[in-house]
């Protein structure tokens, strides 16, 4: 079997997997994989920037909330129909990312990680700003009735599990083939060597910024759909702690593989729920095997795997 | 036809000059060497050809047009191929991976004529037994070699290779001047070259420079019989 056929194997695999879990999982296990698909979209997003161009961005907030205030405050105050705001949410992450882009990029490495921390932080503080509309730190809510989407009733189990394993899917599928395309291919020759990507006539700044604008939009799509499937918006997610989580999930899980993101979000998840059943101090227990991941795989899991035993992994 | 001209290209750091007022015509088809001592400006001359430094003045004409103002990935797709003095090659990715994005710039959309042209390119070479291996793991004189492969991976209409041989092993260099001569006519070649040897071997012309000028242009044999060029190698007049 050739290395694509075993990817594709193992991509559609796993989304079957995912789709008998709905039926043999408690409800309790339905209802944390829901979210773990909806923030693994966000890590995806995240891991076509870090994981394949190799550009480190601690803004990444801003985009999951631009697609969330996009999405909520279209419905909220524009009266938009769902499809429409979900539209909105889109336009929003993708327009920041394109102008945190054509700014942030004229810098690199470590002044391009502080640009984009600072532009999170502008976008946090304008969200407090404008808490006439938005409620800061408090938040809204989406009723039921206005984010029901075609029908569907997202406030259910299986509607939600389903949508978000539907978006998780595209996603998924759309960026594991991106990255096989001649456009992905650069991307990880800019990661690898930008200077040598330059010289044989690739338009690095271009490329990258193209990346940024992609990652952008694919993070303001799980922002999106965290607020279309759970109904809240709040501040939180634009704060830094929503910036630091994709890069943890992402380092976990393997940079620049296409399942990393996902095992990353899942392991998180399930470390933090697990550990918190035995105490209080559940953060001392995930730091420790987040600093014993770090030090003995540095690869993440997926990454690891990849090195040890399977290089056909995508 | 000249493919390449420069017109008083100047490089200044500082109050420091690299390049003076530098006047250069490069014959299409044929092998010119750039050689001259350490610090002769030869790197900072070819870096403002292929749009790595910027220049402080002066002109480069690329088959007759003014390419001064491009920027290097620009000046690239115009047909220039530039192999770097330190090895750069994307260590991570495959040799194949390696010169499929080199050729890739133009033939990405054509995967068959693609693939053709990474095996044909690797053949040549001789390192088609070495295409899956990852390049960082390859031995110097390989990745010398990989680095060349991705220069004649693009098909280019001026080569520049800055100090290729630097480095490599005497049987390597032997492989490196036959693969010079095989180019002979099929593209223009700007070679940047300590090595003696591989200079009198490959250039059709060759050029001097000297503390950032031109000190002489000649065939081989003028070159050689320079009075001018042996003082600045050997630091001393031959005569005296």
């Amino acid at each position: 079997m050739t290395s694509s056929a075993k990817s594709n194997l193992l991509h559609f695999g796993m989304l079957a997997g995912l789709v008998i879990l709905f039926f043999i999982l408690p409800i309790y296990h339905v209802g944390v994989l829901s979210r773990v698909m909806v923030m693994a979209i966000y890590a995806m997003g995240f891991n076509l920037l870090f994981g394949y161009t190799g550009l480190l961005s601690l803004g990444h907030a801003m985009f999951f909330a631009a697609g969330m205030y996009g999405f909520g405050l279209a419905i909220k105050f524009g009266g938009f129909p769902v499809p429409a705001a979900f539209v909105v949410g889109l336009m929003s992450a993708a327009l920041l990312a394109l102008v945190v882009g054509l700014l942030a990029l004229r810098t690199a490495g470590v002044a391009f990680m502080i640009v984009t921390l600072m532009f999170a932080q502008t976008a946090y503080l304008v969200v407090l700003y404008f808490g006439k509309y938005t409620r800061g730190d408090e938040g809204f809510i989406l009723q039921q009735a206005e984010r029901s989407l075609f029908g569907l009733d997202l406030t259910s189990e299986t509607g939600r599990y389903f949508t978000a394993f539907t978006l998780f899917a595209v996603c998924f599928i759309a960026l594991a083939k991106l990255v096989q395309t001649p456009f992905g291919k650069r991307l990880v020759a800019i990661r690898e060597n930008e200077e040598r990507a330059r010289m044989l006539g690739y338009d690095a700044g271009r490329y990258k910024l193209y990346a940024l604008i992609v990652s952008g939009t694919v993070s303001g799509l799980a922002g999106v759909s965290y607020a279309l499937l759970f109904g809240y918006i709040g501040a939180t997610f634009s704060t830094v702690q929503y910036s630091i989580f994709p890069l943890l999930w992402v380092l976990l899980g393997g940079a620049g593989t296409t399942i990393g993101p996902f095992i990353g979000v899942l392991f998180m998840f399930y470390l933090i729920d697990i550990s918190s059943g035995y105490t209080n101090a559940y953060m001392l227990i995930a730091g420790v095997v987040l600093v014993l991941l770090t030090v003995f795989a540095p690869k993440g899991i997926a990454g690891t795997l990849k090195a040890r035993a399977f290089p056909w992994l995508p | 036809m000249n493919i390449l001209e420069t017109k008083g290209l100047t490089k200044t750091y500082g109050g420091l000059k690299a390049n003076t007022d530098i006047d250069f015509k490069l014959t299409r088809g044929k092998v010119t060497a750039l050689i001259g001592p350490n610090g002769a400006g030869k790197s900072t001359f070819v870096g403002m050809v292929s749009g790595r430094t910027e220049a402080t003045r002066g002109s480069v004409l690329f088959e007759g047009e003014d390419i001064s103002h491009l920027p290097a990935h620009r000046r690239i797709q115009l047909g220039l191929a530039y192999t770097f003095q330190i090895t750069s090659v994307f260590r991570g990715l495959s040799v194949y991976e390696n010169v499929e994005l080199a050729a890739g710039r133009t033939l990405a959309d054509r995967p068959s004529l693609l693939k053709a042209k990474v095996n044909s390119v690797l053949e040549r070479v001789g390192i088609s037994d070495r295409s899956n291996q990852i390049s960082g793991d390859l031995s110097y004189g390989h990745q010398r070699i990989l680095e060349i492969a991705m220069g004649l991976a693009q098909d280019p209409k001026l080569f520049i290779l800055d100090e290729p041989t630097q480095g490599l092993a005497e049987t390597e260099v032997d492989a490196f001047i036959s693969l010079i001569r095989s180019l002979a006519g099929e593209t223009t070649i700007l070679l940047i070259e300590h090595n003696m040897k591989v200079v009198m071997a490959t250039a059709d012309f060759i050029t001097v420079l000297d503390q950032g000028m031109v000190l002489a242009e000649g065939s081989p044999e003028e070159i050689h019989e320079n009075a001018a060029v042996q003082s600045a190698y050997l630091g001393t007049n031959v005569d005296a």
